[in-house]
Order: C-alpha cells, then sequence, then structure tokens
C-alpha cells in the first residue's frame, strides 16, 4: 500500500502561485473583497440604472407640464397630482382597479382546482404533465395568447359559432345587450377583455396556490375527517385557510400585471382607457411625461399597499 | 400514506380541473389551425379551406425575417448579461451573510414584480434626460434588467441545495478558490444557469411591453406582431408567425424543465 | 519532534459568542485524538480552526511547528472527513477520492492507482465508477475516508464521521479507524459527542464545555479520575456526589464521584439507602437510590436478586472507586 509510507511531507504547503493563486489568497483572506467584486456589477446594473431610472421617473411627476408651450417645468409642484384627482383621471383608476379585482378573483376560483388537483392527486407522470400545463402557457408568447383570443371573440370567430351551433347565440346577443359590460360584439366588450386578463395571468394564480396547497400535509385533512368534519367543512376550515397564503401571493401577479398591462385592453376591448393606456398616451403623442409619471405612481401606490397587506398574511413564504 | 378514500378523485374535481386545464390550451392550439387558413380579410371559423401556402409567403418577407434576427440577437446578449449578473448576485446572496441582502434579492425581483410599463416608461425617460438615442443597446439594456431574476432564482435553488460543506471540502482536499469554482461549483450549478438562460432567452425573446419603450424604429418580433394586431396587413402571416413563435418558445421552456428535473436528482446527494 | 498540533491561548468568537475561549491544546505526532463534548462546546470549531476553515480571533496554532494562522485550508497538509461527508455529488467515486491528487497536478495514471489502492485499503475495491448517490451511508463513509487519506495527510481530522451510521456499523468502522491509524501512523484528530466511542477508540481525550476544555487526559484518566462535576457527569454518567454527602460517606467535604458499576449491595455494613426506580438493561440492572435526598445509580450485574422499589437496602464500594475532585468542582 503506497499510501502506507510515512508522511514526510511539510505540514504547511507553499502557494500554488501565479496570479490565480495570489488572487485566491487574497479573496480567502478578506472575503469581502470578494462579496465586494460579485455584487458590484449587479449593484451597478439594478441599483443604479434601474433604481436610477425609476427614481428619475418619480421626480418627473412632481414637475408640470405648461400648458401653452407644451413643455415640461421643472419646479417643484404637486398639480400634476391634482390632476390625477380630475373626474376623467379618476375614471382611468377606479376603472383599472375594479378590473384588476375582478380579475384576480375570477383567477383564483378558476386556478384552485387545478392546483389542488395538481398538488394532491397528480402522481408520477400526470403530475408532470400537470406542471407543464401550467408552465407553457405561463411561458408562451404573450402576445401571440392576446392574438389567440381576438380569433376566438371575433365576431365570425369560433365562439359565435359554437353558440350558433347550440342555438344559444341569444345569450351572446342578451349578455352584449347589457350596460356597462356589453359592447358591439365580443372583441369589443370590456367582457372580452376581462376574460383576455383571465386567461393571460391564470397560470401565476395556479402555481404559487398549488405551493401551498403541497405544504399542506395530506394527515391534517384526514384528522379533520376524523374529527368528524364534513368534506365541505374540511375545505372551509382546513383547506382554504392554508390555501390563502398561496392565493394572495398569486393575486400580487394577477393584479399588478394587469394595473399595469395596456396592451390587452388596446386590442380587445372598448376605447374607454386604463392607467396603462393613459401612461402610455401620455408620455407618448402628448408628451405629458410628469403626469405619465404620476399615472405610473399610482399602480407602485397600490401595489405597495397591497404587499404590505400580503406580507402581514404571510403571501411571501408561498413565492 | 394516504387512505383509500382519497385516492379516488372527486368527478367533480377531475373535471373541473379538465375545463381548467383545457381553457389554458385550446386557445393556443386554435392558433394552429388558423396558420393553415384559406381566410385572408377575417377571423372566419370554422376556415373555410386549408392551404400550406402562407408558410411560403411568410418564408420570403424581408420584415419578418429582419425582426425575428433582432429579436435572437437581443435575447442572446440580453441573456448573456443575465446569466453572468444573475449568477454574480445568486452567489453573493448564498454563499455569504451579510447586511443587506434581504434588500438586494427585493431589488432582483423589482424588475418583473414592478408592472413591465413602469420599467418601460422609467428607462424611456432615463434615455432622453441622458440624451441616449435608441439603439440596438437600448433594447438590451431593458431586456437584460428583468432577465436576471429568472437566472437569480434558478441558481439560488440550487445553491441552497448544494450541501454548503462541499466547498470547504474540495478547499480542504487543496483547490483554491478558482479552482473550486471551476471542479466543484460550476459542475454542480451548470444545469441550472442552463435552465435560467434558457428561460431567460424565452422571456427576452417574448417581451413586448419594455420593449416598445425601449425601441427606437428596430421591431423586434413581438413588436412585429403588435403591429400586426393593431393595423393587420396580411392576417395570414401574422397567424403563421404566431404559431412558429409558440413553437419556438415551447421548446427551451422543455429543456428547462428537463434540466432542472434532473439536477433534482443529481443535487442533495450530500447526505 | 514538535507537536502534531498545537494550540496556544486560542479563541474563536462569534460576535458576543465564545465558541472556543483561551484554549491550550497539544496533539502529540501519531496520536489518536479525541474532542469530546456536547454540542456547542467548542470541540468542532476546534476541527475547523486545525482545518483552517475558521480563523483564531486570538492565540497561535501551530501544525508540526509551523504557524497555521493566516494559512487557507488549501495550503494546509490537514484533510477533513466532514460529518456529512461532503461526496462531490457531480463525480464518481474515483474522482471523489482522486481529487487532491488531480488538484496538485498529478498525472491521470498514477492518480487512478493511487486511487484505487485507496479505495482497496477501505475495502471498497471495483467501487470507483459509481456515483456517490448510489452508495450506502457507510460507504459514502468509507470513500470520504480514501477521499482525505490518499492525499496522505500529516494530520487527518474526523467530525463526528460515524454519527449517521447506525450502531453495528458504527462498531465496525471504530475497529477499522484504530487499525488504519495505527498502520498508517497518522495523526487522527477524531470529534465527537459520543463518550464510549472516545474512550473506546481515543489515545487521548480533551473533554470540552462551554469552548474550554475542561480535562485533558486518556481515556482510563478521563473516566477513573474525573477532574471536575461535568468531566465526571458527561463521561460515563458517574454519580456525582455533593460535599455534604462526601463527607457523611467518606468524611470529607469535597466534591466526588462514584461509578454506578463499583457500588455494590451488602447485607451488614456499609450505607442505608431506599430503592426509589429500577430498569433492566439487559446485561445489567440499573437501580436508583435515594441516600439523605440525593440520587446515587446503581448497576447490577444479571443474576443478582433485584431489589424492589421502596425497599431499605445497604450499599458499600471499593475504598479507591470514590474519587474527590476538590470543593469547587
Amino acid at each position: 500500500m503506497s499510501i502506507a509510507a510515512a508522511p514526510a511531507a511539510a505540514a504547511i504547503l507553499p502557494g500554488r502561485g501565479g496570479i490565480g493563486g495570489a488572487l485566491s489568497d487574497a479573496f480567502w483572506r478578506s472575503p469581502k473583497l470578494l462579496l465586494f467584486l460579485m455584487l458590484t456589477p449587479p449593484l451597478l446594473w439594478l441599483g443604479v440604472i434601474y433604481l436610477g431610472s425609476l427614481f428619475a421617473l418619480l421626480l418627473q411627476s412632481f414637475f408640470s407640464i405648461d400648458e401653452f408651450s407644451g413643455l415640461v417645468v421643472r419646479e417643484f409642484t404637486l398639480k400634476t397630482y391634482g390632476e390625477l384627482l380630475r373626474p376623467s383621471n379618476l375614471d382611468i383608476i377606479v376603472r383599472t382597479v375594479t378590473m384588476a379585482g375582478l380579475v384576480t378573483i375570477a383567477s383564483a376560483i378558476i386556478a384552485f382546482p387545478i392546483a389542488y388537483f395538481a398538488a394532491r392527486y397528480a402522481r408520477g407522470r400526470w403530475k408532470a404533465v400537470f406542471y407543464l400545463g401550467v408552465m407553457l402557457p405561463l411561458w408562451s408568447s404573450y402576445l401571440v395568447k392576446v392574438y389567440a383570443w381576438k380569433l376566438i371573440l371575433a365576431k365570425e370567430g369560433i365562439l359565435t359559432w359554437v353558440f350558433e351551433k347550440l342555438h344559444l347565440t341569444f345569450l351572446i346577443d342578451g349578455w352584449l345587450a347589457l350596460p356597462v359590460v356589453g359592447g358591439n360584439s365580443l372583441s369589443v366588450s370590456p367582457t372580452g377583455t376581462f376574460l383576455v386578463f383571465v386567461y393571460v395571468w391564470l397560470p401565476f394564480m395556479i402555481l404559487p396556490v398549488q405551493a401551498a396547497l403541497e405544504r399542506v400535509p395530506g394527515n391534517l385533512l384526514e384528522a379533520s375527517a376524523d374529527l368528524g368534519a364534513s368534506p365541505s367543512q374540511t375545505f372551509r376550515n382546513v383547506l382554504l385557510p392554508l390555501a390563502l397564503p398561496g392565493v394572495i401571493a398569486g393575486s400580487i401577479f394577477t393584479f399588478s400585471l394587469t394595473l399595469g398591462d395596456y396592451i390587452i385592453p388596446q386590442i380587445v376591448g372598448t376605447s374607454h382607457l386604463f392607467i396603462g393606456m393613459a401612461v402610455y398616451a401620455h408620455q407618448g403623442t402628448a408628451g405629458n411625461i410628469p403626469l405619465a409619471a404620476a399615472f405610473t405612481v399610482v399602480p407602485v401606490v397600490i401595489m405597495g399597499i397591497y404587499l404590505w397587506l400580503a406580507k402581514r398574511a404571510g403571501a411571501f413564504n408561498a413565492l | 400514506m394516504r387512505s383509500d378514500k382519497q385516492n379516488s378523485t372527486p368527478m367533480g374535481l377531475k373535471i373541473a380541473a379538465g375545463i381548467g386545464l383545457a381553457f389554458l390550451h385550446l386557445p393556443i392550439l386554435l392558433i394552429f389551425l388558423y396558420a393553415f387558413t384559406t381566410e385572408e380579410k377575417s377571423y372566419q371559423f370554422p376556415p373555410p379551406g386549408l392551404t400550406l401556402k402562407w408558410f411560403a409567403v411568410t418564408w420570403n418577407r424581408p420584415d419578418v425575417w429582419e425582426a425575428l434576427g433582432l429579436s435572437v440577437r437581443v435575447a442572446s446578449i440580453s441573456t448573456v448579461i443575465a446569466l453572468t449578473l444573475g449568477t454574480l448576485c445568486a452567489a453573493a446572496i448564498s454563499q455569504t451573510k451579510f447586511f443587506g441582502r434581504e434588500a438586494i434579492s427585493l431589488l432582483v425581483i423589482l424588475p418583473i414584480a414592478l408592472p413591465g410599463i413602469i420599467t418601460g416608461i422609467s428607462l424611456r425617460s432615463a434615455f432622453n434626460l441622458a440624451e441616449i438615442p435608441f439603439s440596438f443597446w437600448t433594447i438590451v439594456l431593458g431586456h437584460a434588467t428583468f432577465c436576471v431574476v429568472v437566472v437569480y432564482n434558478n441558481a439560488v435553488a440550487r445553491f441552497r441545495r448544494m450541501s454548503g460543506s462541499l466547498i470547504e471540502a474540495s478547499m480542504d482536499l487543496g483547490a483554491d478558490g478558482f479552482q473550486t469554482f471551476r471542479h466543484v461549483i460550476l459542475p454542480n450549478i451548470g444545469t441550472a444557469l442552463l435552465a435560467g438562460g434558457m428561460l431567460a432567452f424565452a422571456l427576452s425573446f417574448d417581451e413586448v411591453i419594455v420593449t416598445t419603450f425601449t425601441a427606437g424604429q428596430q421591431a423586434t418580433l413581438p413588436i412585429w406582431m403588435l403591429e400586426e394586431l393593431v393595423r393587420p396587413r396580411q392576417r395570414p402571416v401574422t397567424n403563421v408567425v404566431a404559431m412558429v413563435v409558440v413553437l419556438v418558445t415551447f421548446l427551451p421552456i422543455l429543456a428547462a424543465y428537463h434540466l432542472t428535473r434532473d439536477g433534482d436528482q443529481i443535487s442533495g446527494q450530500g447526505k | 519532534m514538535p507537536y502534531a498540533v498545537s494550540f496556544q491561548q486560542v479563541s474563536r468568537h462569534f460576535g458576543s459568542v465564545r465558541a472556543v475561549d483561551a484554549v491550550d491544546l497539544e496533539i502529540e505526532p501519531g496520536e489518536f485524538f479525541a474532542m469530546l463534548g456536547p454540542s456547542g462546546s467548542g470541540k468542532t470549531t476546534c476541527l475547523r480552526l486545525i482545518a483552517g476553515f475558521e480563523q483564531p480571533t486570538s492565540g497561535h496554532i501551530e501544525i508540526f511547528g509551523e504557524t497555521a494562522e493566516g494559512v487557507p485550508p488549501y495550503r494546509r497538509n490537514v484533510n477533513t472527513v466532514f460529518q456529512d461527508y461532503a461526496l462531490f455529488p457531480h463525480l464518481n467515486v474515483a474522482d471523489n477520492v482522486a481529487y487532491g491528487l488531480m488538484i496538485r497536478g498529478v498525472g491521470k495514471a498514477e492518480r487512478t492507482r493511487e486511487a484505487e489502492a485507496a479505495l482497496e485499503m477501505v475495502k471498497l475495491p471495483g467501487y470507483g465508477a459509481r456515483k456517490p448517490g448510489q452508495l450506502s451511508g457507510g460507504q459514502r463513509q468509507r470513500v470520504a475516508l480514501a477521499r482525505a487519506l490518499v492525499n496522505k495527510p500529516k494530520v487527518l481530522l474526523l467530525d463526528e464521521p460515524l454519527g449517521a451510521l447506525d450502531l453495528k456499523l458504527r462498531e465496525q468502522m471504530q475497529e477499522e479507524l484504530k487499525v488504519l491509524q495505527k498502520a498508517l501512523g497518522i495523526t487522527f484528530v477524531f470529534v465527537t459527542h459520543d463518550q464510549g466511542e472516545a474512550l473506546s477508540m481515543a489515545d487521548r481525550i480533551a473533554v470540552f464545555n462551554d469552548g474550554r476544555i475542561m480535562q485533558t487526559g486518556t481515556p482510563e484518566e478521563i473516566y477513573r479520575r474525573p477532574k471536575t462535576r461535568f468531566v465526571a457527569d458527561f463521561v460515563g454518567s458517574s454519580n456525582v456526589l455533593s460535599p455534604q454527602l462526601t463527607e457523611k460517606l467518606a468524611g470529607v467535604a469535597e466534591w466526588s464521584s462514584l461509578r454506578p458499576e463499583d457500588i455494590r449491595l451488602v447485607t451488614d455494613g456499609g450505607h442505608e439507602a431506599t430503592v426509589t426506580g429500577t430498569s433492566f438493561l439487559g446485561s445489567a440492572t440499573r437501580l436508583t437510590l435515594d441516600v439523605a435526598g440525593e440520587k446515587i445509580n446503581v448497576l447490577l450485574p444479571s443474576g443478582t436478586r433485584v431489589p424492589a422499589q421502596g425497599e431499605g437496602v445497604r450499599f458499600s464500594w471499593n475504598s479507591d472507586a470514590l474519587h474527590l475532585m476538590g470543593a469547587k468542582a
């Protein structure tokens, strides 16, 4: 056995030498130097460029625009925020927040059975099918998904065709005749906008709910049943409270994404503006950057409040 | 582990879950059908006839190729930047403890946690303020910013599963920092980085909201599609492009899934 | 000949926590040295100080006479068998074992040969192509051992290496480690919280508590002549008698220890006690006696009559079995 030969080498070996060895030793001696070098590039990028841009935008919301020249006046004022409170602008905010709320609720309702099934019943191959079944739509092209719904909701499209075959066309017509939710056709009605929003953000709700449900131990449900709870009581008193953090985590996505979107209502929907569209319009053609900036502060503030509430409900553990 | 009662899935739940999955997938499948329709002027269903003609038409459209080329270049470079920044950040966060770790992980998530329009408009106004003209690189800058998080998430998850004593074991056996990185850290996080990179590529390839603010006259493929959606010129070409985009984004996602799944089996063997 | 490892007033503080507090320690070359203590007593930190994963807050460390503080782990000719083995999951067993040689630039052919020899030494010949995930806990432990020994370290550090193994395997490995250490002549430093393991394997033991060494000595010394109440209690759960009781029983007002197996029941003479509990241990029966309000454990060899609970008994011990530890142990 070659190993049995008595060790004669030194207890402390010389360094590897060279630049690599010297750098290695330096990093070992002061790990803070290494940490500093590792964090500098991402912090420069995200902390300086990105956060800097965000702050610059925030700053501009405190400027105002000269009504005659159309130029930005670089003086501190709350005038632009005052403009947000105009009835037409308030309308936009209320419409967007209502839509975000409805979309979130609908997503949670549709997501729950899928997440529940995937978390508790799907095993092996089916588990993978469900996982990919959620991941693929989540990652597939946002625009393609919106486009698919333009095809579906078009007057000459598949939905009308299906209702026709079932002799249920009167249902669509009746719904479209309703005030507020109705319109000329589904693709230019708030109902259409709502459907697309739900569709596009649904996977963002399913995944966190599933993660939360997977953490519920199976024997907890058995214990509840053991203690005489009916399935619906178990659902209400055990499952729902435990899944709630997941629902809240998912709602952060659905809510935030709806608040900031400007493409879906532009392609499927009425001419009524949403916050995102207002921002886009004000910064673009109107050139009113201060008002656009003030508008972007609205979803940030709403999300800030929302996140704060969600954090208190313990939602971040399910992310 | 489970009682028999639970093994039999309730019928209602099965149906609800099935309908939910169908709701997620049928619209995407519909795109595939429309790529073959003979109808040019409307979205008529069922299609009056099927044809392969539009694939040829699309193939010969230089604007589609240009947009595709730009998208691929933007996504590639954004992915490389995101890989670098995301890995550095993940390594720093998971291998050391320091004040402000929480703040940094929040900072990484911020670009996708905030609505895309905010990221877009703030970058745009920052470019304006700094008098940077719009270019290929302004698009890349925006994309890399929100792609960092997917690489970061994948890498942090893998670092977390990697037994902490592996690095010590390597150093104990005589490997210095660089040798340890090359022989132990990189092989162990490699698949996670690859998966993160692929997801970053898919994310960038598909992005439209931030891009509308950071692109000048250049059109990425999503921007091209958006224009077609707002002002349709030749609907069947859009149909074909949509189908190709679906297929192209599925590949990296499936690959990433397989990479991280195998990764789960590889790591966690420390004990 | 310098010591294999020597600590001079070494401290390692983490914030306000004194993990290692002014420790003096000398380990002889070729010695099988155990560091014994409860978790959090500083024994593992001491091991990490030798390996180089930790640096002393103050004090001086020498390995074979060379200053070790400030020297990174990869420059110390010291290798470690980790508690969780820390085998590289992406490398097969042979590459794991050959890792240290590869880093040092040993050629492929020689590396393979040495790795196979090391695997043979730990009784895993032909396992080179497997992945660590395909091995049992005991096999991984052997691979970790081979991976460290193949580098012919001056000191081998073992961090609770047998903790994760079941009883039978553990006893077998204890035996093998002892044989291996004697054959190789390498200094082994072994961390454990299992006093039985330390007593049966080590040439010398250092008993740790609260970041300090309570006592260093041969297993016999530690077992027979504990210097403090902590050592007496931790090593072999000896009876620790208060000065009051010791004065009553032996006429000296000092703390003392009395091993349960050294006590025997007698029919006359000796001292009075009441049986408060009995438990059957297999090879023996443990009696709990109440003596003037203090509890004393007695081990009765199997075959002797076991008195009932509540029964009055008389007990005695060999004159040298009662070990005095001073008034302030």
